[in-house]
């Protein structure tokens, strides 16, 4: 086995994701948008919003998630390219973890790069916790991707698969969720939350791809 | 094992659920019927567990029971058939389905009713056991749209065994984080009809609802299989004809 | 060099076809035939591994080039990205530049496949048969979109794959253009 198509694969992906259109600016643009309906929603009390402000983040993430991933192997049906990758001599789960890791590159680590602003605007104090955060979102929204890319992967040949994809993807964001706001939360638990954080996402990545794979092969079958 | 060989074969499947399903109805229904009428008017309530209301308890356990059951059944067999490909063991996973939804929202409801007045609140956020239910709700839902969306029983059948497998890898993770969420805000008066606090004179009415519920269940699972073998049966026999036409 | 022995499969209840086998030695040539909807887009898709059949069994004991009926261009790739693509990613040294010469796709060669003509893209795709070396063909209705000259250069690529060793199972309506080895029926 040579490492060349996983690499192949990654690539395509990330010029496939920057040809799109706006790249990375589409995801970040609803990332935000979602956030910033909700003091609309509920009121612009500064307690409130910094109580609710980390939560609101998660939920705009996988959120965003959500409406990226669609396409992700949806495309790969219909042009034909997930045949040539299913046979290119390098197991399947492999490209389909590279083809989701640079999606969320690409669509994912931005969200968590700018969650430091929204958190401003969510009333959050300015510091390094800011920094902290980026990277407990670019964590969890690993996971987000990848077991969200479960449900793509098995929705692939469903017309307007997003609702579904919603749908399978939901409960298997449970513990990121979870683990994600209690590490947000911080002292509350310490140190246990941000590792079970990474735990639960090594564990995605761990998974999912086998998931993926065998169902990109229902998909081409 | 001869039970299970039984099962993987449609033609003894066929005949063994002939008279085992209407049993499994009668026996059930028997069980339940004595439960429910010792549970709802014989015993005593019990005001430590909130009065009259702790009756719902003869439902609620027994639906909390098949709704964990259901999902670890529906996994088992869509396992069996990822590994040998019985389609008996699809056609297990696509009847339990829908029946462990009706379950789950049978435990979600009577837990909701039994709520109410305990807690003060229809749906109490800090309860693990609420929570882990809901989402189980969600990986039923999800699945049998899946299973919905594919275009032939084949491709629905791999489909829905990857999710159910997917799921069930998943579900010990979520319940351990939604147990670590509830644990962060302990205010809540939480019920336990397990443990100590159970009076003996609770437990054999339970104990035969909880008997009569899997009766019943795995009955209507039968049921629905003999639906879905006929209905297969119909489509080959439909394709045969066409071709020969 | 691949042979498959009794495949069958279903489509939904539906029996698409049974009992089919069929073998390439090096320098033939299989045509499949029949109409619309008789499964030969299958049968290619069970030889290529992509479909799993579900009686039978396919061996081949050479790597294989497949062309689909869908191209594998992305809409953001040009002839000359998508051949670069694909020669890394098989980890063949092909020159792309004369590949793209060969097909006629000189000028296109920076154009993005959304732009492209059916045509174009069909070269395109056929190109990724001069890319690297193997000796097994599986082409799907290969002819389509083509233009004469297209068709001509097929041909030619055909003959001399055959002259090389190379074998050819390809899904054809109408004249092949190529004198088969054998012709199948579905």
């Amino acid at each position: 086995m040579s490492p060349k198509p996983i690499l192949s694969a990654f690539r395509q992906a990330l010029s496939e994701a920057w040809a799109g259109g706006a790249g990375a600016l589409l995801p970040l643009g609803f990332f935000a948008g979602a956030a910033v309906l909700v003091p609309l929603g509920i009121g612009t009390e500064p307690g409130m919003l910094r109580a609710v402000g980390p939560g609101i983040l998660w939920v705009s993430l996988a959120l965003s998630s959500l409406v990226t991933l669609e396409r992700i192997f949806q495309s790969d049906v219909e042009d034909g390219t997930l045949d040539l990758w299913l046979q290119a001599g390098a197991p399947v789960s492999a490209i389909a973890a590279a083809k989701t890791f640079a999606h969320w590159l690409t669509a994912g680590l931005p969200l968590a790069l700018m969650s430091p602003v929204l958190a401003l605007m969510f009333q959050a104090e300015a510091g390094l916790s800011l920094l902290t955060g980026a990277l407990i979102y670019g964590l969890g929204g690993l996971a987000f991707f990848f077991w969200g890319g479960v449900g793509a992967a098995l929705s692939a040949t469903v017309r307007r698969g997003g609702l579904l994809i919603a749908l399978i993807a939901l409960p298997l964001y449970v513990p990121t969720a979870i683990f994600g706001s209690m590490a947000m939360r911080g002292a509350a638990f310490g140190d246990t939350a941000p590792l079970l954080l990474a735990a639960s996402t090594l564990f995605a990545l761990a998974a999912a791809p086998f998931a993926m794979a065998a169902a990109l092969r229902l998909a081409a079958d | 094992m001869g039970m299970l060989s039984a099962f993987a074969n449609p033609h003894r499947f066929l005949a063994l659920s002939n008279w085992l399903a209407p049993l499994f109805y009668g026996v059930g229904a028997a069980m339940i019927a004595w439960g429910l009428w010792q549970g709802l008017w014989v015993v005593p309530k019990d005001d430590y567990q909130g009065g009259d209301i702790m009756r719902v308890m003869f439902i609620h356990v027994p639906a909390a029971w098949l709704a964990m059951a259901s999902y670890s059944g529906m996994a088992a067999a869509s396992f069996i058939w990822f590994i040998w490909r019985h389609e008996l063991a699809d056609i297990a996973a696509k009847a339990i389905a829908p029946l462990g939804a009706v379950w789950t929202a049978l435990c979600l409801a009577t837990g909701s009713i039994w709520g109410k007045p305990t807690w003060g609140t229809w749906w109490q956020w800090d309860d693990a056991r609420m929570m882990s239910v809901l989402f189980l709700f969600f990986l039923f839902l999800g699945y049998m749209a899946l299973r919905a969306a594919m275009d032939s029983r084949q491709k629905a059948a791999r489909a829905g065994a990857i999710l159910a497998m997917v799921g069930a890898l998943n579900v010990p993770l979520i319940k351990f984080s939604v147990d670590m969420f509830t644990s962060l805000h302990q205010d809540a008066s939480v019920i336990t009809v397990d443990g100590p606090k159970m009076a003996a004179v609770y437990l054999w009415p339970l104990m035969m609802n909880g008997l009569g519920h899997m009766l019943l269940f795995g009955g209507l699972v039968m049921t629905l299989m003999r639906a879905e073998i006929w209905t297969r049966r119909a489509a080959r026999q439909r394709a045969r004809l066409l071709a020969g036409a | 060099m691949l042979s498959a022995t009794n495949l069958g499969i279903l489509r939904g209840e539906r029996v698409l076809f049974e009992g089919v086998s069929l073998s390439v030695a090096p320098g033939e040539a299989v045509i499949l035939r029949g109409a619309n909807g008789a499964g030969k887009t299958t049968l290619l898709r069970i030889l290529a591994g992509l479909t799993r059949p579900e009686a039978g069994n396919v061996t081949r004991e050479a790597t294989h080039h497949w062309i689909g009926h869908r191209e594998g261009l992305k809409p953001h790739e040009t002839p000359r990205t998508h051949l670069k693509l694909w020669g890394q990613a098989w980890g063949a040294e092909a020159d792309i530049d004369a590949v793209l010469r060969e097909m006629g796709l000189s000028r296109p060669a920076d154009v993005a496949g959304r732009y492209l003509s059916a045509g174009q893209k069909r070269r395109t795709a056929l190109a990724r048969l001069m890319l690297d070396n193997r000796a097994i063909w599986l082409l799907d209705e290969p002819f389509t979109a083509l233009d004469t000259e297209g068709r001509d250069q097929l041909l030619a690529m055909v003959a001399r794959h055959r002259q090389s060793g190379g074998a050819v199972i390809a899904a054809v309506h109408g004249d092949a253009g190529f004198a088969a080895s054998r012709e199948m029926g579905l």
